[in-house]
């Protein structure tokens, strides 16, 4: 049924001449790029059939019920008001369907739950309205702000066409650069009020809160680069804080890390100064 | 009971004799600013909601006219906040809290077969209250910083940014819980000592029980949600840290608490709903009520249940893994009383006699589309798929589904079933059958799009977006503006039938069967309803 859905969605923004950029009229969740992605993917669609099957019949008796019995073509009404075999039957049938349900959800959020055995770390912290990425262990931070394109593009009557911009909203300064298959745990808190870390292809989302530290992980298991936004009301620009995620091969990771290394170790003054006054207003803020 | 019984007597008698003192209302404004008749507030209390409807309806409509498509164009992005937030409180606390209050104060004396709410000067107090409470929350519209923009859940630490409009919002929300309280207590007090001789507690009409157990839901949460904004108050300005974690204190149980109160208020929001829609349904079917003494218990259950699965809306703050267990399994159970409820109205309906007057049409349309809502709160229990739908449209998509053709449709359908019966007229058939459909269709555009746009990842309360999510936002824009529009056809069709229209008759639905002891009065009913109690068998 979906698939009848998409492709009459897909008839119709072929039919629309200003049918534009990628992904329009997109239907589902994306399948994502994890092992928690494809796993929360499955579940999903699995309730989702399971509400399917569970509407057509509830929907199919309610048509039925309409269309026979028409007090217009002189139906007689019957006098039943009850039955209790019937009642018992339609309590304990979904009390199965759920618990069904709730068997894999519980395996796999035992899995999102399980941190341990990380290879990379990395602590995010929200502010209004930027991230702040700290690699904990290789002495490496900087902010990740909206891109000036977007920023430009978004202030209210710019002249500038949303779609004249790669990658609206969801493009920044400095993208959280990470190793393929590598087991990322982040660290979220934040400086000011609550955010939320959200990149739909990991699957995951999770509330950054001033003064707690929660903790999620994810291992991309493809390069590439990975867009998302902040999730929780965070005030004025909440919506112009995007989060991405540049997934790369280890060795480009490496060389990235350490072009960031000898940035912070004063070799590139310029770069240097930005990363210092960005650790400096996280010191400051905490 | 039989001291119930006797007291239903006195009041009745005691009744009954005033009724020779000053026949019918007082003149003028005096009837309406001192109102104690239950019909009189029953009707203030239904035009406020109609007024309120109208004002959270256009900001929905700015909403969705920023929302049209990618860009800023209209509105700064404060203020977009700023719209969201009081279109919440709006709708919430003025729209559909008090026509719910309305029905009630218009209908249980009319179901119980008594003459009067039980404390008609409380009654006045609870309605007047809500004209100030809305003037002083709309007024933060005009202050310097604008209306509050941190959400309708006025989550900490963002609310406490809010400027001048803080502390009269938080005024404005405790004027509404008490005005709410009273109003519960005067349900309560009514249905248990007020009822007509021989009415058992399970001889009660649908829409007495889902208001009966609403009121008990109100009198347990308003006051927790007073608390709650109250220690936003002190956190504010005075130098309390009950949320600021520098202070030992923490911003999560904010989250708790308001959702402790948050959760039974949605089904406060939805169980007189479920009474109307028990009410409908027989009537149109010409057929009893299936399963009667479940459809109750399933009420009981629900409301049970709502008090302990409120941190399902805050999955993403991560709890230990034994409570997001624990509100992912009490979550998923709520689906079964009221997956009980949809069957038994559908079996109602099979075998029956079915017309589909106006009424009708909006109860079926309800079975459907609140069921499309249950389907969508199914799956935002499965705690790892609520990790993806979390504050994104999808959500926005399942409350709006769950809220608008759900309670509101069923107020809607309330109003023509007993529209009739209020005014003495009947209403435009033709005219309110074109509402429903124009409505039906336009919310179907409005609300569906908004769960393919969050499933590709669209955030709520964002004012502008990627470019991807361009064409299901248009459409969405496209039904709003057509759903708000069709509201001004039901507007019209109320009042034309305050002014005139053809004579009802006391049964109204002659071609139905209508049960109940509203039908056996005139239409409209005496000023006093039931003077001297009837006898229920």
């Amino acid at each position: 049924m979906l698939k009848i859905v998409k492709y009459a969605a897909a008839g119709l923004a072929a039919s629309l001449p200003a049918a534009s950029a990628r992904a329009a009229w997109e239907l589902n969740m994306p399948v994502g790029v994890t092992e928690l992605s494809r796993d929360i993917y499955g579940l999903h669609m699995l309730i989702f059939w399971v509400c399917v099957v569970i509407g057509v019949l509830v929907f199919a008796a309610i048509i039925y019920s309409v269309a026979k019995f028409r007090h217009s073509e002189g139906a007689v009404p019957a006098t039943f008001d009850h039955s209790t075999k019937a009642e018992v039957i339609w309590t304990i049938i979904p009390i199965a369907i759920l618990v069904a349900m709730a068997i894999p959800a519980a395996a796999t959020l035992v899995k999102i739950e399980d941190t341990r055995d990380s290879q990379l770390t990395v602590k995010v912290t929200g502010y209004q309205w930027k991230w702040h990425y700290e690699y904990l262990d290789q002495g490496v931070g900087f902010f990740s702000t909206l891109a000036r394109t977007s920023d430009a593009a978004r202030q209210l009557d710019s002249g500038i066409d949303p779609n004249s911009v790669p990658n609206y909203l969801l493009e920044v300064d400095n993208p959280l650069v990470v190793p393929v298959g590598t087991k990322v745990r982040v660290l979220l808190t934040a400086g000011d009020v609550i955010h939320a870390w959200w990149v739909p292809q990991f699957g995951m989302k999770k509330d950054a809160i001033p003064g707690f530290v929660n903790e999620i992980w994810f291992r991309a298991d493809e390069v590439g680069i990975y867009r998302g936004q902040c999730a929780e009301l965070c005030g004025r620009d909440h919506g112009f804080m995007p989060v991405v995620v540049d997934v790369r091969s280890q060795e480009d990771y490496e060389s990235w890390l350490d072009a960031q290394q000898q940035a912070a170790a004063g070799q590139q003054p310029a770069t240097a100064q930005v990363i210092d006054s960005a650790a400096a207003t996280v010191a400051h803020a905490e | 009971m039989s001291n119930a019984h006797a007291q239903a007597d006195q009041h009745a008698h005691g009744h009954a004799h005033e009724g020779h003192d000053h026949h019918g209302p007082e003149k003028g404004w005096r009837r309406w600013v001192f109102a104690t008749n239950h019909k009189d507030i029953g009707t203030m209390y239904l035009l406020f909601s109609l007024l309120m409807f109208f004002v959270g309806g256009s900001m929905a409509m700015i909403i969705r006219a920023e929302l049209f498509q990618p860009g800023l164009q209209l509105v700064d992005p404060m203020f977009f906040n700023s719209m969201t937030t009081m279109h919440a409180l709006v709708m919430i606390f003025g729209a559909v809290m008090p026509a719910f209050v309305g029905l009630a104060n218009w209908m249980l004396p009319l179901q119980v077969g008594a003459p009067d709410m039980a404390l008609p000067r409380m009654n006045n107090f609870s309605f007047w209250i809500l004209p100030f409470a809305f003037t002083l929350l709309l007024s933060t519209l005009f202050v310097p910083g604008g209306a509050s923009a941190g959400g309708w859940t006025m989550y900490p630490p963002l609310a406490l940014q809010t400027g001048a409009a803080f502390p009269m919002t938080i005024f404005a929300i405790h004027l509404m819980g008490a005005s709410s309280i009273m109003g519960a207590i005067n349900v309560i007090v009514t249905i248990m000592n007020m009822r007509a001789p021989g009415m058992s507690l399970l001889k009660m009409p649908m829409f007495v029980w889902g208001w009966l157990i609403t009121a008990y839901l109100l009198i347990g949460v308003m006051p927790v949600l007073a608390g709650a904004v109250t220690m936003l108050l002190t956190d504010h300005y005075f130098a309390t840290t009950f949320f600021e974690a520098a202070g030992g204190g923490d911003p999560v149980m904010y989250q708790h608490i308001f959702w402790f109160f948050g959760h039974p208020e949605v089904y406060i929001m939805i169980l007189p709903a479920f009474g109307i829609v028990s009410e409908i349904v027989p009537t149109f079917s010409r057929k009893p009520l299936f399963g009667y003494d479940s459809m109750v218990y399933a009420i009981a259950s629900i409301a049970f249940l709502s008090f302990i699965v409120w941190a399902h809306h805050m999955f993403t703050v991560g709890m230990p893994l034994a409570g997001q267990l624990f509100f992912m399994l009490a979550t998923m159970l709520i689906s079964v009383p009221t997956g009980v409820k949809v069957f038994n109205w559908t079996a109602t309906m099979f075998k029956g006699s079915i017309s589909f007057e106006a009424p009708m049409l909006f109860a079926i349309s309800f079975l459907f589309l609140f069921t499309i809502g249950g389907f969508s709160g199914l799956m935002l229990a499965v705690v790892p798929a609520d990790f993806q739908y979390h504050d994104t449209y999808f959500v926005v998509a399942h409350f709006h589904y769950v809220l608008v053709p759900g309670a509101v449709f069923a107020i809607m359908a309330a109003v023509y079933y007993w529209l009739p019966k209020w005014t003495g007229h009947m209403y435009n058939m033709t005219l309110a059958k074109t509402h429903f459909w124009l409505s039906a269709i336009f919310v179907n555009v409005l609300f569906f799009p908004q769960h393919f746009l969050g499933l590709a990842g669209m955030p709520r309360r964002i004012p502008d977006y990627n470019t991807q999510f361009a064409d299901w936002n248009m459409v969405s824009s496209i039904g709003a503006f057509g759903f708000g529009l069709s509201q001004l056809l039901f507007a019209y069709i109320i009042f034309s039938s305050i002014r005139g229209g053809a004579k009802a008759s006391d049964k109204v639905w002659d071609s139905g069967t209508p049960q109940g002891l509203e039908w056996t009065l005139s239409s409209p009913p005496p000023y006093h309803s039931f003077e001297t109690a009837p006898e229920v068998k």
